[in-house]
């Protein structure tokens, strides 16, 4: 069984599925809101301190904005823990949204620069494309010794 | 009690900061309260889009549905705060269109920050006041005329002021630097008092303001504790007898910078800040120093000066010092580098904040320095128009502080 990064790593759905073939999601997986109540699309999952952004210094220098680090010193160490990684790019909002488009772009960057199994897909924007998109998430998933 | 005034959030990147608790905290002080305009999700792709501003961020899209909400008034609040990353070159063009849209657009006051890690409460908190004032005092904010016999005081952090008025015309005044800052308060109520021939018990009402406010206030038991923002714009449009239509107040402090988009006297909205000290009064402060003048005399030294001829552009009073002495070592005129300095300060207040805020005439220069001739005149030449400094500039805070205490006189 495989520790496997998400992105986006909010999303809800794609967390489950790597649960259901008995791996172990790397992501903060939040429940998607049809009203977003909150600060940002995906409020921090746990007390972020100004401690957070300084962390984030090993990932991003110090002229990137704190928001940035701060979410780096969150997904960093899951991008650097992973053995495999599924990216899902141009995602729906309601499919899984991380709100800083700066930071999404480091994080899909060094998951790619990363030597382990990945999956890059876009999302699907119809039926027919939907049934190929799950189906190639079952297949990797399984291809990584997954539950069949 | 009274009820909070609601403030609308409008922001990317507090929370991952970890500043969010210190804007929370900040707002509660001031008997705020920060809430986040409720969105369906299924209307921010079609706010996004009919606002025009193509951002790839997904929390800056969410601010700019929330700011249309606001707006078109399917959400209330009695102000806006909008927040995003320092150094977020995308967040800066939302923060800064949307903070436009929400002033020319609404009612509502609007003040915009850039934040970093290091953001405190302290550091928001006469901002989140200001917000809160204009929310909740607009009547008293309001008033255009000073009664009776009112006592103002400006405790800075360079210098503390007072200010004695009756019947609307001042008749006491009192200056020196900040030193003990209730002393320095008690020592300039005695001068102005002494100028205006009146004892302290004759006083009808006392409004403080400045970053002594809350200590000196209690201390003298002043009916009026207010922000700086409300307090100078108010003395600002008072004094250059512009109370009624749009101004633009600009004070340029010891600690800190202040440009104020004032309508009818009343900040609509405002900046308060500066990236470093070389961009304050206190560069002036040194360079006069080290030209071995009075700062009083380093405004007709600059003009006589032109600062182009000296590079000169540090955010660090510093760098900014190491210049002026590399070029004093080259042969430049005492005069060429008093411009260079004058002109260095307002290049970076009209870069850093002036951005920030719709400059609309008449556009009014106030605070201690504003008498440095050298530094109006550069600021007069960024912006292409002839700046006005009202008289009595630098007690605008006392002024202010004593013409709204006069709305706490008891009919008794």
């Amino acid at each position: 069984m495989a520790k496997i990064f998400i992105y986006p790593s909010t999303s809800l759905i794609l967390s489950d599925m790597v649960a259901r073939y008995g791996h172990t999601p790397l992501s903060s997986a939040v429940a998607i809101r049809e009203r977003i109540q909150t600060a940002g699309f995906e409020s921090a999952p746990l007390q972020i301190t100004p401690e957070e952004p300084k962390k984030g210094l090993k990932w991003a220098a110090v002229e990137v904005p704190s928001g940035v680090r701060g979410r780096m010193a969150l997904y960093g160490p899951m991008i650097e823990e992973c053995e495999a990684a599924i990216i899902i790019n141009h995602a729906d909002l309601s499919f899984g949204c991380m709100g800083c488009a700066r930071t999404n772009e480091l994080i899909t960057f060094l998951v790619r620069q990363k030597d382990v199994p990945r999956l890059d897909l876009t999302y699907p924007k119809n039926e027919d494309e939907g049934l190929k998109f799950v189906a190639a998430i079952k297949r990797f998933l399984t291809g990584l010794g997954g539950k069949q | 009690m009274t009820p909070p005034v609601r403030i609308a959030q409008i922001s990317c990147g507090p929370e991952y900061s970890g500043v969010q608790h210190e804007i929370d905290a900040a707002v509660k002080e001031v008997n705020g309260e920060i809430f986040y305009p409720d969105i369906a999700l299924k209307d921010i792709m079609r706010d996004f889009k009919a606002y025009g501003l193509d951002v790839r961020s997904p929390d800056l899209k969410l601010a700019i549905s929330r700011a249309r909400a606001l707006v078109e008034g399917r959400v209330e609040a009695d102000a806006v705060f909008i927040a995003t990353c320092f150094r977020c070159a995308e967040a800066a063009i939302v923060r800064n269109e949307l903070r436009r849209y929400i002033h020319e657009n609404s009612k509502l006051p609007v003040v915009s920050y850039s934040f970093t890690e290091r953001t405190t409460s302290g550091t928001l908190l006469t901002r989140m006041e200001a917000l809160t004032t204009i929310a909740r005092r607009r009547a008293l904010l309001a008033r255009e005329t000073q009664q009776g016999l009112t006592l103002g005081l400006d405790s800075g952090s360079a210098t503390t002021k007072a200010i004695v008025m009756k019947d609307n015309e001042i008749i006491g005044t009192g200056w020196q630097p900040t030193i003990e800052v209730i002393k320095s308060a008690q020592d300039v109520i005695s001068h102005a008092l002494e100028e205006a021939g009146i004892k302290r018990e004759e006083i009808q009402a006392v409004g403080t303001t400045g970053y002594g406010r809350f200590l000196v206030g209690k201390q003298i038991g002043a009916d009026l504790i207010q922000e700086e923002l409300t307090v100078n714009s108010k003395g600002a449009v008072f004094l250059a007898q512009r109370q009624h239509g749009p101004a633009t107040v600009i004070d340029i402090g010891g600690m800190d910078n202040k440009a104020i988009s004032v309508m009818d006297g009343i900040p609509g909205t405002f900046t308060m800040g500066g990236i470093c000290a070389g961009a304050s009064g206190r560069f002036l402060e040194l360079t006069a120093k080290r030209l071995g003048v009075e700062i009083t005399e380093l405004g007709p030294l600059a003009m006589k000066g032109l600062g182009n001829r000296v590079p000169m552009n540090s955010y660090c009073i510093v760098f900014g010092t190491q210049s002026l002495v590399n070029a004093l070592a080259t042969g430049s005129t005492r005069e060429d580098v008093a411009a260079a300095a004058c002109h260095s300060v307002a290049e970076q207040v009209f870069e850093q904040q002036l951005q920030e805020v719709d400059i609309k005439e008449p556009v009014l220069m106030v605070g201690g320095t504003s008498l440095i001739e050298g530094l109006v005149y550069a600021m007069g030449e960024l912006l292409q128009t002839q700046i006005m400094v009202p008289p009595y500039s630098q007690y605008i805070g006392a002024v202010g502080s004593a013409l709204l205490a006069s709305g706490f006189i008891k009919d008794d």
